[in-house]
This record gives structure tokens, C-alpha cells and sequence, in this order.
């Protein structure tokens, strides 16, 4: 197998998404992602950016998610191919973008265009590049599905078949890996005592998994797990599943300080 | 005078719930169990995913010829010689009731498990007038003991532990010798059989739900696990069945189809134990059976639903299973929903039934984890209705005003990206000054995290501005 797109073919333009928790809190996911693609010969562009408009949508804000969408596919439909390292994102883009502007004989075509050519990280790399990526990360990991990526995207086996090519990583399934984790966006600050409680009943699975590290593709769940993790003095460190396969895992850990 | 509607209190009822020991003993023990069951019965049958599709085609179908087919329902029950008694609303379906148990000088009435009549408030409304309303089935037994009404559409006593349900005998049987041995389930399970068994024969009238109206031969269709339906209905002078009007289905081999999906799903049963047919009342010859049989058909807001944005809703056939794969019914139980549908259907149907005034923060109360449509036996798009809930909220300025201003001025910075840039650089540098550690444990304005979880800081710069920054060094 190789790593590499055969080289004869003209390099593949993707234009990354790295989405606004990425380019807020923890950009390493976005140069981790960045890292893969160009490792599998794709050419990478970053378009001025702010947000897929999910946290509108789902808020029942209609108008600015639609907004904010066609924002998107104006700085992202010049390429081949639009990679986030995000489940819930890249579905927003995918699915709920032909369905914002349905009916529009304007925007529906390119709604369309672009969620048939949009892909979450891991999906991407295994299902439309075919490479597996060489990376080395001493230690156990357990993974958390994140709901969106799961549920409507059917992402699972992707990141697990990725992780199990990254020697020294031994990957153990925690219970229940695929129940939410409480994050929700807006939903863990407006129901907190609610997810309090969801999110308790995943660190503990966590715990009780024995990995010394926790995985997972979206950073919001990862943010959620990993400040139940460190309120409760649990010694887990927590990161994105695309900086271990980007072989950038000795970086500090998400919530750790900077070194 | 249906039932109060208690929604708009859910973050006090959750967070009631939350401290409340019995209830999360109760909700852990029975969180796999429901889980698991149903997984093992979907993976015995192969087709199980064709049959959710055609049971979806299916409910469409009758959805969009509703009239017709309870038209020809009515016909078949009052040619079978029952009487068909249409309600616009809970009073309306609460006073045909009464008039016919006053009629039938009734004292007493035997009732099977009815959503529906927990929607019109019956039982209150009877002992109001002087009739005694006495639940057979055993979950509702134990909450009419108790007091309470049900958490769960197929588990009505959920939130009740073992223990509380021996206190809640000993205190309710004082007749029986107090040094009576009830640690075991089948020891609680005895007793109440033989005090319900009393009961049965004392009442003038039983009452029950429908699960199925099957508009070819004007059945009603009933499934429980105990049989105590068909005792409440055929030793009483009359069966009324209260139903609402979108349980009807057109044939007897659709009620099939519905019957393997609904058992499957809900309980990992192949077939629920007891499935009992209704068909008018006591014949010549009859061994026996009511002399009256009565069905009366509850609108009560389901027909404004049809042709609309929640029409979906209306497909289902009360299984239970989203509230048993949801992790928000798994942390605060039913009673938080505030009224008589918990769960993300109750989350739907509510708003739909009552009104987004007082039903809309349930819609809001979801995760979006999407596990509720994954296992919905006839595919509602559970979270794609709530998402609709939100829209209709956020139309009529009804969502809190700090959310939507929240919502109003990060949309205001996420439309223009180069403002987005300067302002969010800037707010990443002053985060990570306070976040030297790694993580703040106290966030302005962001205490609903802070007050549970640590915020991770962020590295200090954005991506964005580091990609530029870094430029050819890529």
C-alpha cells in the first residue's frame, strides 16, 4: 500500500475547514490536519474562515445559518475537496446545507455541490485518499464516537482502522464508547446540570477503560470530556484523534500548560 | 381539565431529579436492561429494517387518508354494534365518559393503561364526580398508590424503586399481616394480582387505551404483559376504549406489521404477551363480555398536526424506545418533562399538544445525539422536529432573551470574517494570559461549564492567523 496519491494525477487542492473551536482553542488540530493531507500529497488551503453556522441552526436561527452557509460555500466551492476536522461540522455542511436552501434555484445547486464534495477528516483519509498514515504514539488511547459524526455520518471504523496502523498505540473500547457525551453545543451552558451528569457517567468509562489517553474527532465533546476529566482530577490526557495520527502526540495535551 | 402542564419548570425539575436518590437508583437499574433487550430481538430478525420502512410508508399512507379510514372505522364498529363517540378535546372525551358510567349508575371502573386518558386527566375527573377509577395494570397500580402519574409510556412506574413499592404496600394493604415477607419482586407481584383480582369483579366499567384501531373490522387492539386489559374489559357492564384518532390503521395485517415492530422495539419481546381484539360488545351466545362497548376518539390538537411541520410525530406508535436510548431521559427520568409524554417524543409532542409557550423548553432540552431516531421503529426524524420547535420559538422571540442576544452578537462577528479575525486574536491572547495553567476553572458569562468542568485555554493564537504567520515555513 502506499502512501502517497499516484504521482502522474495533478495534486488534489483541498481547502481545510478547520472549524471555529479548532482556530479558537487549539490550532495544533488544524496544523495536525494539514500534516495528513499534505502527507498524502494533497495540496492544502486555508480560506478566511469564522464558522459552519451550526450553533444558528440548531438554535432554531434559521437566517443566520443560512448566511453563514453561504459564506462557506463562497470561500470553499473553488476546490476540490473541503476537509474538517470535525464529525458534527462536516455533516453540517453535508447534510443541513442542501436542506438550508432548499427550494432556492440559486443556492441549491451549490449547497449541494459542496456537501457532496465535503468530508470529515478521518473519512476522508480512509475512504477517499485510501492512505494510511505512518505515525508512532507509545501508549494506550480509548476513542469516544462523537454523535454527529456517527449518527450522520456513520464515521466509526475510520478512525479506528487509522489509529490501528500507529505503532505503539494499543486502543482499548471504553463502555458505551457511542453515548453522547453530554457536550451538546449550546445545550452543556444552557442545560449544565444535565450535562453534569451525562458527562459524569462518560468519565467514568473513560476511567474505567484503563487508557492513558482519550480520543475522539470533534473538539467540543473533547473540550467537555477532557474539563470533567481534569475537574475531577482524573489523570487521562485528552487530544484530538488527527494530532496522533499526524504523529503530533507529544505536544501538550488538551488542558495541559504550554511547554 | 387535562392534565396540568408542568414543561416550563424543566431545569428545576431536572435538577430535582438529579438530587433525588431514589430516582437515580431507579434510572440506572433499569437503563440496560431496555437497552439490551431490544437490541437482541432487532438482531433475531433479519428484516427488521425493511419492516421500519414499510411501516413508515405505511403510517404515511394512513396519514394522508385519515378521514377515510376513521370513517370506515366507525362504520365497522357500529355495524359490530359499538358506539362511536368522536372528542375535540380532553373535557369533551372526559364528559362522554362520564355520562356513560352515570348512565350505568357506575361506582367503580376498572382501567387498562391509557396514555390517552392521561392526557384528559381522567381518573381525577371521575373521582371528582364520584366514581372510583381503579388502575389494573400493575406499574399504574403502584403510581395510583403512590400518587403520581407515569414517567414512561410503557413502564409507567420507572422511577419507583423496589423498596419504595414494598413501603407503598405495607402502608396501602393494612389488611394483610404486617410480618408478611415482600422482599422479592413475585412476592410484590402476588399481592397486588390478588388485590387487583377483587377489583376486576367489583367494576361496572373498564376503560382502556388502544394501541391499534383497525378500521376493516372495528377492532380495537390492545398489548399488554400482565392480561389485566382484558379483565378490565370483559367482566365490567361496558368496555370503553379511549383512543386518539391516529392509532387507526387500515387492516388487520397492518395492525401485523405495527404488532412485530412495537413488541421488538419496546419491550425485545417477539410478541407482547397478552395482544387482545376488541370487536363491538357481548354477542347472542356469548360466553361473555361487555354489554356495551364504546370507543371514543380523541382529537385533541392531532389533527391541526396533519399537513404540517410535525406531521411525522403522528407516526408513532408509542414504543418507548427514544426515551430508552436518550442520555437526558436516562439523567432526569419523566417526570421532568413536565406532562404526560417524556422523552424525545414528549419533546415533540408536547409543544404540538400544548403549545410552544409551555411546551418549547423540551425541544431545547436534547443533545441532538441523534440515538432516538436511530432506534424509532417507524424512522420519526426526532431531532429534525425539535430543531423545528427551536425555528418556531426563535420566530416568535420566545427563547430567553440572554440566549438569543448571546446568539445575536457571535453571529454578528461570524458574518464578517476580518472582524472575526481581529477580535477573536485578541480574545485567544487575553484567555490564554489567564489559562497559564492550561485549563480556568472560572469563566465570565460561561458558569454553566465552569460551574461543572474545567475550560481547556486556548494556545494563545488562532490557526488562521498562525497558517498566515508561518506562511512558507509550512
Amino acid at each position: 500500500m502506499s502512501d502517497q496519491v499516484p504521482a502522474a494525477k495533478k495534486p488534489l487542492r483541498v481547502g481545510l475547514f478547520a472549524t471555529c473551536l479548532v482556530d479558537l482553542i487549539r490550532p495544533r488540530i488544524g496544523f495536525a490536519a494539514a500534516k495528513l493531507l499534505k502527507d498524502a500529497g494533497c495540496t492544502v488551503e486555508v480560506p478566511q474562515q469564522t464558522c459552519c453556522g451550526q450553533p444558528a441552526f440548531n438554535s432554531g436561527d434559521r437566517k443566520t445559518a443560512r448566511e453563514l452557509a453561504a459564506q462557506v460555500i463562497e470561500a470553499f466551492e473553488g476546490y476540490d475537496y473541503v476537509v474538517l476536522p470535525s464529525g458534527s461540522c462536516a455533516g453540517q455542511v453535508s447534510l443541513h446545507y442542501p436542506e438550508l436552501f432548499d427550494g432556492n434555484a440559486a443556492w441549491s445547486p451549490r449547497a449541494k455541490a459542496l456537501a457532496a464534495k465535503t468530508f470529515e477528516l478521518t473519512v476522508f483519509l480512509s475512504d477517499i485518499l485510501k492512505v494510511t498514515p505512518r505515525a508512532r504514539f507509545e501508549g494506550s488511547v480509548t476513542y469516544h464516537d462523537s454523535c454527529s459524526g456517527l449518527r450522520e455520518l456513520g464515521i466509526a471504523a475510520q478512525p479506528r482502522k487509522l489509529l490501528a496502523n500507529v505503532e505503539g498505540l494499543d486502543l482499548i473500547e471504553m463502555k458505551d464508547p457511542h453515548v453522547c457525551c453530554g457536550f451538546g453545543g449550546t445545550f452543556c451552558v444552557k442545560y449544565p446540570d444535565v450535562s453534569n451528569k451525562i458527562v459524569g457517567k462518560k468519565t467514568e468509562n473513560i476511567a474505567a477503560s484503563g487508557a492513558e489517553t482519550l480520543l475522539a474527532g470533534d473538539l467540543g465533546c473533547l473540550m467537555n470530556m477532557a474539563g470533567k476529566l481534569s475537574r475531577e482530577g482524573r489523570d487521562v490526557k485528552v487530544r484530538h484523534v488527527a494530532e496522533v495520527l499526524a504523529d503530533m502526540g507529544d505536544a501538550p495535551a488538551i488542558g495541559e500548560p504550554e511547554r | 381539565m387535562s392534565q396540568p402542564v408542568n414543561s416550563p419548570h424543566f431545569n428545576a425539575n431536572a435538577r430535582k431529579a438529579l438530587d433525588d436518590a431514589f430516582l437515580q437508583k431507579a434510572l440506572a437499574r433499569s437503563e440496560k436492561g431496555f437497552i439490551e433487550r431490544r437490541k437482541a430481538a432487532v438482531e433475531k430478525l433479519p428484516e427488521y429494517d425493511a419492516l421500519r420502512d414499510s411501516a413508515r410508508d405505511l403510517k404515511d399512507h394512513i396519514l394522508a387518508h385519515l378521514d377515510l379510514y376513521l370513517e370506515a372505522y366507525e362504520k365497522n364498529v357500529i355495524a359490530s354494534g359499538g358506539h362511536v363517540h368522536w372528542a375535540a378535546n380532553a373535557d369533551e372525551a372526559n364528559e362522554i365518559i362520564l355520562s356513560i358510567c352515570k348512565r350505568l349508575d357506575a361506582k367503580k371502573v376498572a382501567k387498562g393503561k391509557s396514555m390517552i386518558s392521561e392526557e384528559t386527566g381522567l381518573n381525577a375527573y371521575l373521582e371528582e364526580n364520584g366514581i372510583r377509577p381503579i388502575e389494573t395494570d400493575l406499574g399504574e397500580y403502584i403510581i395510583q398508590l403512590r400518587g403520581e402519574t407515569p414517567s414512561h409510556l410503557i413502564a409507567p412506574a420507572l422511577h419507583v424503586t423496589k423498596e419504595q413499592i414494598e413501603a407503598d404496600f405495607r402502608r396501602a394493604h393494612v389488611d394483610l399481616p404486617p410480618e408478611r415477607n415482600l422482599d422479592e419482586p413475585t412476592s410484590l407481584l402476588a399481592e397486588a394480582r390478588a388485590m387487583l383480582r377483587e377489583k376486576f369483579l367489583a367494576a361496572d366499567v373498564g376503560i382502556t387505551g388502544a394501541n391499534f384501531l383497525i378500521a376493516e373490522t372495528g377492532s380495537s387492539v390492545i398489548v399488554t404483559n400482565e392480561g389485566n386489559g382484558d379483565l378490565s374489559q370483559t367482566l365490567a357492564k361496558a368496555h370503553i376504549v379511549i383512543s386518539s384518532i391516529e392509532k387507526v390503521v387500515p387492516t388487520r395485517e397492518d395492525a401485523g406489521t405495527f404488532l412485530r415492530l412495537l413488541a421488538r422495539t419496546a419491550s425485545g419481546l417477539d410478541l407482547s404477551v397478552y395482544t387482545t381484539f376488541s370487536t363491538g360488545a357481548r354477542r347472542e351466545g356469548d360466553p361473555d363480555g361487555p354489554l356495551e362497548y364504546h370507543v371514543v376518539l380523541l382529537d385533541n390538537g392531532r389533527s391541526n398536526m396533519l399537513g404540517g411541520k410535525f406531521q411525522e410525530m403522528l407516526r408513532c406508535i408509542r414504543c418507548g424506545a427514544c426515551m430508552n436510548h436518550c442520555p437526558v431521559f436516562h439523567a432526569v427520568g419523566g417526570h421532568a418533562y413536565g406532562w404526560v409524554y417524556p422523552g424525545p417524543m414528549g419533546a415533540v409532542l408536547t409543544p404540538s399538544l400544548v403549545g410552544v409557550e409551555k411546551g418549547g423548553q423540551l425541544p431545547n432540552a436534547s443533545t441532538f445525539c441523534g440515538r432516538c431516531e436511530e432506534v424509532c421503529p417507524v424512522r420519526i426524524p426526532l431531532p429534525k422536529l425539535m430543531r423545528n420547535w427551536r425555528e418556531r420559538e426563535f420566530e416568535r422571540h420566545l427563547q430567553p432573551a440572554a440566549a438569543r442576544y448571546g446568539l445575536g452578537v457571535w453571529a454578528a462577528f461570524a458574518k464578517r470574517p476580518a472582524v472575526y479575525r481581529a477580535a477573536t486574536s485578541l480574545a485567544m491572547k487575553m484567555l490564554r494570559l489567564f489559562g497559564g495553567k492550561g485549563r480556568l476553572r472560572r469563566l465570565p458569562l460561561a458558569s454553566g461549564w465552569t460551574e461543572y468542568r474545567d475550560f481547556p485555554a486556548p494556545e494563545g493564537e488562532t490557526f488562521q492567523s498562525l497558517w498566515k504567520k508561518r506562511g512558507a515555513a509550512r
